[in-house]
């Protein structure tokens, strides 16, 4: 089977986010960028399923240069080899447009991601990449196991979960408990300098959608503390001021 | 042309998050000067579909293919798409829900539209351009987004609108078919599994969520939470490090790489806030925090708090909640 796992580039989960003075851009200044966390649940499973049944994994991101160092990090985690699309990604149908291209070209059985990215959180592009390639789309899959070309997942549905299977190629976007996601050990980050990177230019036209402004939520305006002896008195200001009970 | 709203029904009824995006399409096809029309997906009952009226929707459209009670990908996304373009929708709205998602993205490729998701806000129309905000960075800030392109698909947040209530108004339950096929179902699921919910109350749809961190010491006194939940018609949530260690599942868990809440009250029980939580928490409305250590990062983002211990705080709300009546 050929794997291609995409993976984002995105701002450390502990990252404050700010943006520039014009709120038009986030501020990456001392922001360290990490695999997107969902997708390394993507990225795990695939090398799972090939270390059990053979196959190649190939991890592709559409990004400038400065995303290399992650692209090496999922090569040192376990993947064979890398295609960067060499464009800032414009958003979601414009990402989902390069992954097909993509994934067309190299006729790629398996197509895995993330959930979403945890900075644009669109949970678009697993969809749009299955209706451009007119293959099946599992979204979000907690559960992943192959046998032979046919895929038995689990699908999260709000209160519960199907079981749904599937035939290769397909596409499914991937969240816990999949897999443990693994993390580079001294050996494979030796072995991922030499594994090959290939940028590609990208294809297609104009995104669209387009972000005008940022913003931040509402500061709360500060604690009001109950002492613990009066613990009681929670409910009533939840009812009589608050008014949410 | 109308704005077409996608809604989701589940045991005979409509969803709440549905309700929710039914008034917000009525909205939409107010400012628009045009109709609202709703397309149904999942089980229910006609009757139940009749009462979109007191959210503001003229006409239901129900196509009675038993197939279509369980989620099916491509046979939703044919069953939408062929409603947009008899209705000649413009605007097509639906909720973010996994279904909202799942269908939305595959329906923005087949209809050339432009597709923004995780909406919490109405659309604002600037001259010529349609602009909707939309949650970004998990929950830690917000993204305003031009939506280009003749057709648009909007997918709005659960419990960032409210749904309206207009007793007595009812809609139109026109029946319909997209003709679906065998094959629009290859992807139907084999089996549907239903977890057992605390009440009955789902966390993603909740109005209320009592939530449990690792200051709760074990999964052994998650009675107390429980019991906290089911006084206030309460669903319960827990923070990573609980359903990392599988003291809880995994689909309670609320933060950055769970699921992102909000509802009106959010009580966090030994949850010290770390900022991934606290992406996942806060757009809930009211949060009350209960945490030992008063120096817990928590309670600067906190409308109440509670420096005490859990053990002794929880049995004391519960009886007030109890109290009430």
């Amino acid at each position: 089977m050929k794997f291609l796992v995409c993976i984002s580039n995105v701002p450390d989960t502990t990252t404050k986010i700010t943006f520039t003075p014009d709120n038009k851009e986030f501020n990456k200044a001392g922001v360290q960028f990490v695999i997107n966390p969902w997708d390394e649940y993507a990225l795990t499973r695939a090398i799972e399923l090939k270390e059990a049944s053979g196959g190649t994994v190939t991890v592709l991101n559409v990004g400038e240069a400065d995303t290399e160092p992650n692209i090496r990090k999922a090569l040192a985690i376990g993947a064979d080899d890398a295609i960067r699309v060499n464009a800032a990604p414009k958003d979601a149908f414009f990402v989902a447009e390069q992954i097909a291209a993509v994934a067309k070209e190299g006729a790629y059985d398996v197509i895995l991601m993330g959930k979403e990215s945890i900075d644009y959180n669109g949970f678009q592009v697993h969809g749009m990449v299955g209706e451009m390639l007119g293959i099946p789309t599992v979204a979000p899959a907690m559960k992943l196991d192959l046998s032979g070309s046919t895929a038995t997942l689990e699908r999260e549905i709000e209160g519960g979960k199907e079981i749904v299977t599937v035939n290769a190629p397909f596409v499914a976007s991937c969240q816990q408990p999949m897999c443990e996601p693994r993390i580079p050990n001294m050996r494979g980050i030796m072995t991922a300098r030499t594994k090959p990177l290939k940028v590609v230019e990208a294809v297609g036209g104009a995104p669209r959608t387009q972000v005008t402004e940022f913003a931040l939520p509402p500061k709360k305006e500060g604690v009001k503390l109950i002492p613990a002896e009066t613990a009681g008195d929670l409910i009533k200001l939840l009812r009589n001021e608050a008014k949410v009970i | 042309m109308s704005v077409l709203i996608v809604v989701e029904c589940a045991e005979g009824e409509v969803k709440k998050s549905s309700l929710e995006v039914a008034s917000y399409g009525a909205e939409v096809a107010a400012m628009l000067g045009t109709t609202a029309t709703a397309i149904a997906v999942g089980e229910v009952t006609e009757a139940n579909l009749a009462t979109l009226g007191e959210q503001g929707i003229t006409k239901v459209l129900h196509d009675a293919e038993p197939r279509l009670k369980d989620f099916v990908n491509n046979a939703y996304t044919k069953l939408i798409a062929t409603a947009a373009e008899q209705e000649q929708a413009k605007i097509i709205i639906l909720a973010n829900s996994n279904i909202g998602a799942a269908v939305g993205s595959r329906l923005s490729v087949r209809l050339k539209a432009s597709l923004a998701t995780n909406v919490v806000e109405l659309p604002k129309l600037n001259g010529d351009q349609f602009v909707v905000r939309r949650g970004a960075f998990s929950g830690k800030a917000f993204s305003d987004v031009v939506l280009s392109g003749d057709r648009k698909i909007i997918a709005v947040k659960k419990n960032s609108t409210e749904a309206k209530h207009e007793a007595g108004k009812t809609a139109e339950v026109a029946s319909f078919s997209a003709q679906l096929s065998d094959a629009d179902f290859a992807d139907a699921p084999s089996q549907v599994i239903m977890q057992d919910q605390a009440g009955g109350i789902l966390l993603p749809e909740a109005d209320r969520v009592v939530s449990g961190g690792r200051g709760m010491k074990g999964p052994e006194n998650w009675n107390l939470i429980e019991d906290l939940a089911k006084a206030l018609g309460a669903a319960t949530a827990c923070s990573k490090p609980v359903s990392d260690v599988d003291w809880r599942p995994h689909h309670e868990h609320v933060g950055q790489t769970g699921i992102t809440v909000s509802p009106n009250l959010y009580i966090a029980c030994g949850i010290s806030g770390a900022i991934q939580h606290l992406a996942g928490v806060n757009s809930s409305k009211v949060i009350v925090v209960i945490n030992k250590d008063p120096e817990a990062p928590f309670f600067k983002a906190a409308d109440y708090g509670i420096v005490g211990d859990v053990f002794d705080v929880l049995p004391k709300l519960t009886a007030a909640v109890k109290a009430l009546g």
